[in-house]
């Protein structure tokens, strides 16, 4: 299925103030992979995310989703087959309830009101929160309000998931029952994550993005047995794996 | 910071009352906006001696509020917070105004009548207006204006104002602890200081904005909200304005008290 | 300074919600052409900040009182007068419905008062001519507190003019005009202070927020009508009012009484009045009743 390709080939991008957020990061991810994105505070996680959406648009390189090039005019389409969900819920839940936030997608598609509804539906329950369709979004819990994100993505049918911190701010059980609820999604997965323990959970590949630049890519658990690596990029060794490590 | 954590508190009251699922909240929310709008025309259009007149006009708020469950004492303390410029601007009229007026067998300045209206008048537009959100939800009433005709842009403003109050109201009120914890007397409260705390919320605000449009846009966004309600404007609304709105006109041309009052006279031995 | 519903009469509310429903309707077809779809979230998060920043205070130099922001001039300066005045206008629904500060019919005075003046009057007239690109700390500050003053000082005005032609307060035109004013000055010399301090650090900070845009569409012979109509109503208000009203006194008690009163009469009805308490106490307790009636279903 190459169409659900996401290729990123040499990026550049600098943000208007002169900040070097990308230079030159590459990589290429095939259907139904999940691929954990790690690197320390402004390494340049979210800069690119955004650019797998168009978002923003690099300098210099391009992206590739499917076989074609991330073009302005492929930008809408794009969008709808990468579901992209943020960092923060608040950004991401504007309308005035979690049913109207689901519609967002859906309706800008331009669906028939009987789809639209079919899927605000669907994707309520898959994510468990039929039960506060109708509630604004600022009376919801911080793990109620990742679920409603990420419903109001999947209403949307992506083929490729693109999460930014999902389990930022969450309690052990909200971070259980997430990684459970992305288990399910079968699609390609993109997690940038400072959570190594939900990385190694989740994610059978991992990239590791150090001053915007890839400087590893491979096995999550041969990169995360590399001590050196993580300390030279300033991470640290995920707990579950320290165990059975031991510590030097 | 109190104003801010009251201010949360207030809104996360009002909110609740609203989403509550009496018959009165399910009521198309067009009627009661502009049963509202007519009941605050009808209270202003009295002169200002009137007072007797005025008191009809209570059984509005109090029918609403008690069949959608809205607590007096909510409404009571909004009241009394919002007061003060009503006294301002009315309490010279007992001192200005000193042509008697006779109520029984004392004659009281003319004054004290208009500035007991003036109260009376604040009291029940107040209490309406706080009333109409609790048993109707501001997004309804939104719904409702958007379909009266007001201008899409505002709507959609009016809307995703709301939904960021909130989120604002607990920045600024964590912004603020954090300040207090590290002010001592008035230093650190001046205007140099207050520049870069409300410029430091400012632009916050603006990097949120801009995170919001980029998620907009991620979902399809193409510069208009569709925040679709189906509104039914059936008998019941038909009903509820139309009897409302009869009643007040009732009430505008025949005093009730004074008919009331006449009446119990005559009955009394 | 909030008008409230309590002092307002049918006609200048309704008359003043006309004049603000044509303004809003006239900056809401302005935005929506800017065709620039930032707007949307930018204009909605801005109003809740205006909001929270209303209710941060801080200490006015030279005087031991504190002050807050009011915003209107900030908004203008950051989108634009047509935007600034439709976010003016949801702040101040949010709080005559939320609050109780103002009212809904004196929300058309209010929106008037506190978003036009600033917006349409104090910004492009004021604020943008002498705040030009690439003014100093000091010109940026001489111009928010001369742009402040003016938006308030009309709102001010606006407020008296209103509240007299309505003619239930009892507070003569010129005293309360002379109250009003020096009070709005005091408040302009905070809410100018306060905007450039907000808009000198943001200027530091991110200049691309606060530079002026592509020089906006100067909206002048539109907007310059607009102003003209509404400076035409509210001198029409201050007339009909002047001519309504020679006496105050002697006009309203004799709107009370159909004509004018003497002691005799009055005493003479004292048992009518008296009636009427009574009336009055037992609409008040048919009214509980109701309300308790309809609680317990
Ligand atoms: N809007 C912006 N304007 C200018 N520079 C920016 C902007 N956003 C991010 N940067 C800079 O770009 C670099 C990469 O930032 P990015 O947010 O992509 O990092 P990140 O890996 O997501 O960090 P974190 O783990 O803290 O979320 C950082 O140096 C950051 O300071
Ligand atoms: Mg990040």
């Amino acid at each position: 299925m190459s169409h659900h390709l996401v290729i990123a080939d040499r990026l550049h991008f600098r943000y208007p103030d002169g900040t070097p957020a990308l230079t030159g990061a590459s990589f290429r991810i095939a259907h139904g992979e999940s691929v954990g994105i790690v690197g320390a505070n402004g390494a340049g996680k979210s800069t690119l995310l955004m650019h797998l959406n168009g978002t923003l648009l690099p300098d210099s390189g391009e992206v590739r989703i499917g076989e074609e090039p991330l073009t302005p005019d492929r930008i809408p389409d794009v969008r709808r087959r990468v579901g992209m969900i943020f960092q923060d819920p608040d950004d991401q839940l504007f309308m005035p309830t979690v049913r109207d936030d689901v519609a967002f997608g859906p309706l800008n598609m331009g669906l028939p009101p009987g789809e639209v509804e079919a899927r605000v539906t669907a994707a309520l329950r898959r994510t468990g929160i039929e039960e506060l369709a109708a509630r604004p979004p600022h009376r919801l819990s911080g793990g109620e309000k990742r679920r409603a994100a990420i419903a109001s993505v999947l209403a949307m049918s992506p083929d490729v998931l693109v999460l930014d911190e999902p389990s930022a701010g969450l309690d052990p059980h909200g971070r259980r029952a997430l990684i459970g609820l992305l288990r399910e999604f079968t699609h390609t997965k993109i997690v940038a994550t400072h959570d190594l323990d939900l990385v190694l959970d989740l994610c059978e590949r991992t990239i590791v993005l150090d001053r915007g630049t890839v400087r590893a890519d491979g096995k999550t658990r041969e990169i995360f047995a590399d001590e050196p690596l993580l300390a030279s990029c300033r991470l640290e060794k995920p707990l579950s794996m320290q165990g059975h490590w031991g510590r030097s | 910071m109190s104003r801010i954590a009251g201010a949360i508190v207030h809104f996360g009251a009002l909110d609740t009352l609203s989403a509550s699922g009496t018959p009165l909240h399910r009521l198309d929310p067009r009627a009661k906006v502009v049963t509202t709008l007519a009941f605050a025309a009808a209270v202003a259009s009295f002169g200002k001696y009137a007072v007797l007149p005025l008191l009809p006009f209570a059984l509005f708020p109090v029918a609403l509020a008690s069949a959608g469950g809205v607590p007096f004492g909510l409404l009571g303390r909004r009241l009394l917070l919002a007061l003060p410029f009503v006294v301002l601007v009315g309490a010279l009229n007992p001192v200005l105004d000193r042509m008697p007026v006779s109520l029984g067998p004392f004659a009281v300045a003319g004054g004290w009548m208009s500035f007991t209206s003036i109260l009376l008048r604040f009291v029940l537009t107040v209490s309406a207006a706080l009333v109409l959100v609790a048993v109707t939800g501001f997004h309804e009433v939104c719904a409702a204006l958007g379909r009266l005709g007001v201008p899409r842009p505002l709507v959609t403003q009016l809307l995703v104002l709301h939904r960021y109050l909130f989120v604002l109201l607990e920045e600024a009120g964590r912004m603020e602890r954090a300040r207090s914890l590290r002010t001592f007397g008035g230093r650190g409260r001046g205007l140099p200081a207050s520049g870069a705390f409300l410029g430091t919320l400012l632009l916050r605000t603006w990097g949120r904005a801009e995170r919001i449009h980029f998620s907009m846009l991620a979902r399809g966004f193409d510069g208009v909200l569709r925040f679709e309600r189906p509104l039914r404007f059936g008998a019941a609304a038909v009903l509820f304005t139309s009897g409302w709105i009869a009643l007040f006109l009732a009430f505008r041309l025949v005093d009730v008290p004074r008919l009331l009052g006449s009446f119990l006279a005559a009955a009394a031995p | 300074m909030h008008m409230a519903d309590a002092l307002v009469s049918p006609a200048v509310g309704g008359t003043m919600w006309a004049a603000t429903a044509g303004t809003t309707a006239l900056a809401c077809r302005r935005v929506r052409q800017g065709l620039d779809d930032r707007r949307v979230p930018l204009m909605g998060v801005l109003g809740s900040f205006v909001f929270a920043a209303q209710m941060v205070n801080f200490q006015v130099p030279g005087t031991g009182s504190s002050g807050h922001l009011g915003g209107a001039l900030l908004l203008a300066i950051l989108l634009g007068p047509h935007a600034a005045f439709v976010v003016v206008t949801s702040v101040l629904a949010i709080q005559a419905l939320f609050f109780g500060d103002g009212g809904l019919l004196a929300l058309g005075c209010n929106a008037f008062n506190i978003g036009f003046f600033p917006a349409f009057v104090a910004y492009p007239l004021v604020y943008r001519p002498l705040a030009g690109p690439g003014a100093g700390p000091g010109r940026r500050t001489a111009a928010s507190l001369l742009a402040a003053a003016t938006g308030l000082c009309l709102g001010a005005f606006g407020v008296v003019l209103e509240t007299t032609a309505s003619g239930i307060t009892e507070l003569p035109f010129r005293l309360f005009l002379g109250a009003m004013v020096p009070i709005h000055l005091a408040i302009a010399v905070v809410e100018g202070l306060a905007t450039a301090a907000v808009v000198g650090f943001v200027l530091k900070v991110r200049p691309d927020v606060v530079e002026p845009g592509p020089a906006a569409p100067t909206p002048t012979s539109r907007l310059g009508a607009v102003f003209l109509a509404a400076a035409l109503v509210l001198g029409g208000f201050v007339s009909w009012f002047a001519s309504r009203q020679p006496d105050g006194l002697e006009w309203s008690i004799a709107k009370v009484t159909g004509r004018p009163a003497t002691a005799e009469e009055n005493a003479g009805r004292a048992a009518t009045t008296l009636a009427g308490i009574g009336g009055g106490l037992a609409t008040l307790v048919l009214v509980g009743g109701a309300g308790w009636a309809l609680r317990r279903r």
